[in-house]
């Protein structure tokens, strides 16, 4: 059995999660199994609509204690979990919660774990998932020997497909334990989609002169659904938060979409970036380095582009 | 206080990325090894920080790697610490290498382990979370700011979509991001102290590997840049509807 962990904040089960059922559904198919969910805390969605992405069965423990995220306590319940319900595979979202449990759960299991895995296991001997490694800039192929198999995927690397299904609710029993860790606080940023779920991403770089410029980025976004971003140097003088960081020593993302603007394109942004399914640049200066990398590009000044960009699209959304 | 920091050789961020034997090895020639960013910019200096503030604090730095990895943990003592230990082996597979240093975290009885939020050449985020699992202590994944009362950690962690505060009683696993501490550079001082200060080198725990890397393989070359005229905005709008059907 596959057994797929699905996370939840506010009640809401994370977009990522559906990701983790389509990618555990499929890998049941191909293995000949059965898969599950795994959902700890209570939610406010009706959890049969999880078979719409593949999966029969939905265990919950039904407990508030796990709607904060201790992931020693999270580690251990879902080891007992996998442990009770016999199953092979354990498939959770390469996430900020996924990062944060699923090496606890390898150790509580002795059960050999790739994380940031891009595609299907190979199954035909052994059972080599494809994961990214050196920042984007290549990929391994690991194989996991332990019986049982804990992978964990990388945001936006496989496809969402809900078709029809109700899947069966049960309770699983078990007790969290006590924790160690007291939560005084959570700052979310409202409002904005969170980049590394983001489908588009818009991002700025010291082209664009000062943070007071920031306003055109945030309008293509803004018309885009998009989420923003920005290179090292702009967070770094404080002209955006750090969060918008990307690249290899910031966040790592893979949209369908990056357009980066007034951002040369140095081996270190690329790195957080490269793995995304299209990229547009925008940049002033024809030599910069990141048009080898893009897949469609404009020469130009980005005053001048980026608010014709948002209008044209303004106009193909019809207004 | 006893502090231990997991500190990794990774390739400098420019890099060229190759492979050998069959894409089965990394291609180490002319490759410039470095402190794993993530260890050398925020871990590491933010155990000195501590140790600053409280002299009585231990500070040790632990590396799973062959004596090539010398000079690099030599160059982190050279930033602060007090001895290095050196478990002479090497591994892909994050629970092996997690399970060599829990070893010496259980006879070291730290109270305070931090590691980098990932490497950057695995990315796999994996070796700090394993470490506080066999221990059975608390792990704080992601943290961007740390302070230290007593025995009581003050931990500001990323989530999703934003970040979340906690007070977390020792001894804890932390694995640090960017906004713990801010990046040194090492002295004349520091590197000469280096050089006298102990370097142990202990022999590896018998652990099975539970993954193993079979190839590597490169990203398939883009295609090349379609540009398009300044003037001619409308058409990359067409381009990525049609064609990219990206928006
Ligand atoms: C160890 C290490 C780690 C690093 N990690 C990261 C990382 O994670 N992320 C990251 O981003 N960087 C990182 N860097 C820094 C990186 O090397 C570059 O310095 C940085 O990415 C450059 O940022 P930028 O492109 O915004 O600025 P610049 O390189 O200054 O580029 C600005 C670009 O804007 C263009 N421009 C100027 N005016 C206009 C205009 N009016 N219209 C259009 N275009 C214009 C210019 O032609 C130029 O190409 C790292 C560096 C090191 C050494
Ligand atoms: N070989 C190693 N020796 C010591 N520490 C390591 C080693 N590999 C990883 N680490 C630590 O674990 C962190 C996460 O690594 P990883 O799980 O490989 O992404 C790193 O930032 C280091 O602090």
């Amino acid at each position: 059995m596959v057994l797929i962990f699905i996370d939840h904040a506010d009640g809401q089960i994370k977009k990522a999660s559906y990701e983790a059922l389509t990618y555990g559904a499929d890998v049941a198919k191909q293995l000949g199994t059965t898969a599950e969910a795994l959902l700890l805390g209570t939610v406010t969605a009706n959890l049969t609509e999880l078979g719409k992405y593949g999966v029969a069965k939905v265990n919950q423990v039904n407990n508030e204690a796990f709607n904060t995220v201790d992931a020693l306590v999270y580690a251990k319940a879902i080891a007992e979990a996998v442990t009770t319900l016999g199953a092979r595979v354990v498939i959770l979202s390469h996430s900020q919660t996924g990062k944060a449990i699923a090496p606890m759960v390898s150790a509580k299991l002795k059960a050999g774990l790739v994380t940031g895995v891009v595609s299907l296991p190979a199954t035909g001997s052994g059972f080599v998932v494809k994961k990214a490694v050196f920042s984007g800039k290549a990929f391994a192929n690991v194989d996991i020997k332990s019986d049982i198999k804990i992978i964990s995927i990388n945001p936006n690397s496989y496809k969402i497909v809900a078709g029809e299904g109700a899947a069966k609710v049960v309770q699983l029993n078990i007790t969290p334990g006590t924790s160690a860790i007291k939560v005084t606080g959570v700052d979310k940023v409202s409002g904005e989609v969170p980049l590394t779920e983001a489908e588009i991403v818009v991002s700025g770089g010291r082209g664009l002169k000062g943070p007071e410029n920031w306003g055109m980025v945030e309008d293509l976004a803004h018309v885009l659904h998009a989420a923003t971003a920005c290179s090292r140097p702009v967070a770094d003088s404080g002209w955006r938060p750090h969060h918008e960081h990307v690249g290899q020593t910031g966040v790592q993302i893979a949209p369908n979409l990056y357009i980066a603007i007034g951002i040369s394109g140095a081996i270190q942004h690329l790195a957080g970036v490269n793995r995304s399914k299209h990229i547009v640049v925008i940049n002033k200066d024809p030599e910069a380095p990141f048009f080898k990398a893009a897949d469609y590009g404009i020469v130009g000044d980005a005053f001048d582009v980026v608010p014709k960009l948002t209008e044209e699209i303004k106009k193909l959304h019809g207004g | 206080m006893k502090i231990l920091v997991c500190i990794s050789k990774t390739p400098d961020t420019t890099a060229k990325i190759a492979f050998k034997n069959n894409n089965t090895q990394f291609e180490e020639t002319g490759v410039q090894w470095i402190i794993n960013p993530y260890d050398e910019w925020y871990a590491l200096v933010r155990a000195i920080e501590l140790k600053e503030k409280d002299p009585s604090v231990t500070l040790h730095l632990v590396t799973v790697a062959g004596a090539d990895a010398d000079p690099i943990i030599r160059k982190a003592l050279a930033l602060g610490g007090d001895e290095a230990i050196r478990i002479n082996t090497t591994s892909d597979d994050s629970f092996y290498i997690a399970a060599q240093i829990a070893e010496i975290a259980k006879t070291g009885s730290y109270d305070l382990i931090l590691t980098g939020k990932e490497t950057i050449d695995y990315n796999s985020s994996s070796v700090g979370g394993t470490i506080a699992g066999l221990l059975d202590i608390p792990f704080v994944s992601l943290a961007v700011k740390f302070e230290l009362s007593g025995t009581t950690a003050t931990i500001t962690r990323e989530i999703e979509g934003g970040e979340e505060t906690a007070e977390v009683t020792l001894p804890v696993v932390v694995s640090c991001a960017k906004g713990v501490a801010e990046q040194r550079i090492p002295n004349m001082r520091g590197i000469m102290a280096a050089r006298t200060k102990p370097l142990k080198v202990v022999e590896p725990a018998a652990v099975e590997t539970l993954t193993h890397v079979v190839s590597y393989e490169l990203p398939p070359a883009k295609a090349g840049v379609k540009l398009v005229a300044a003037d001619n905005v409308a058409e990359l709008v067409r381009l990525l509807h049609e064609e990219a059907k990206a928006i």
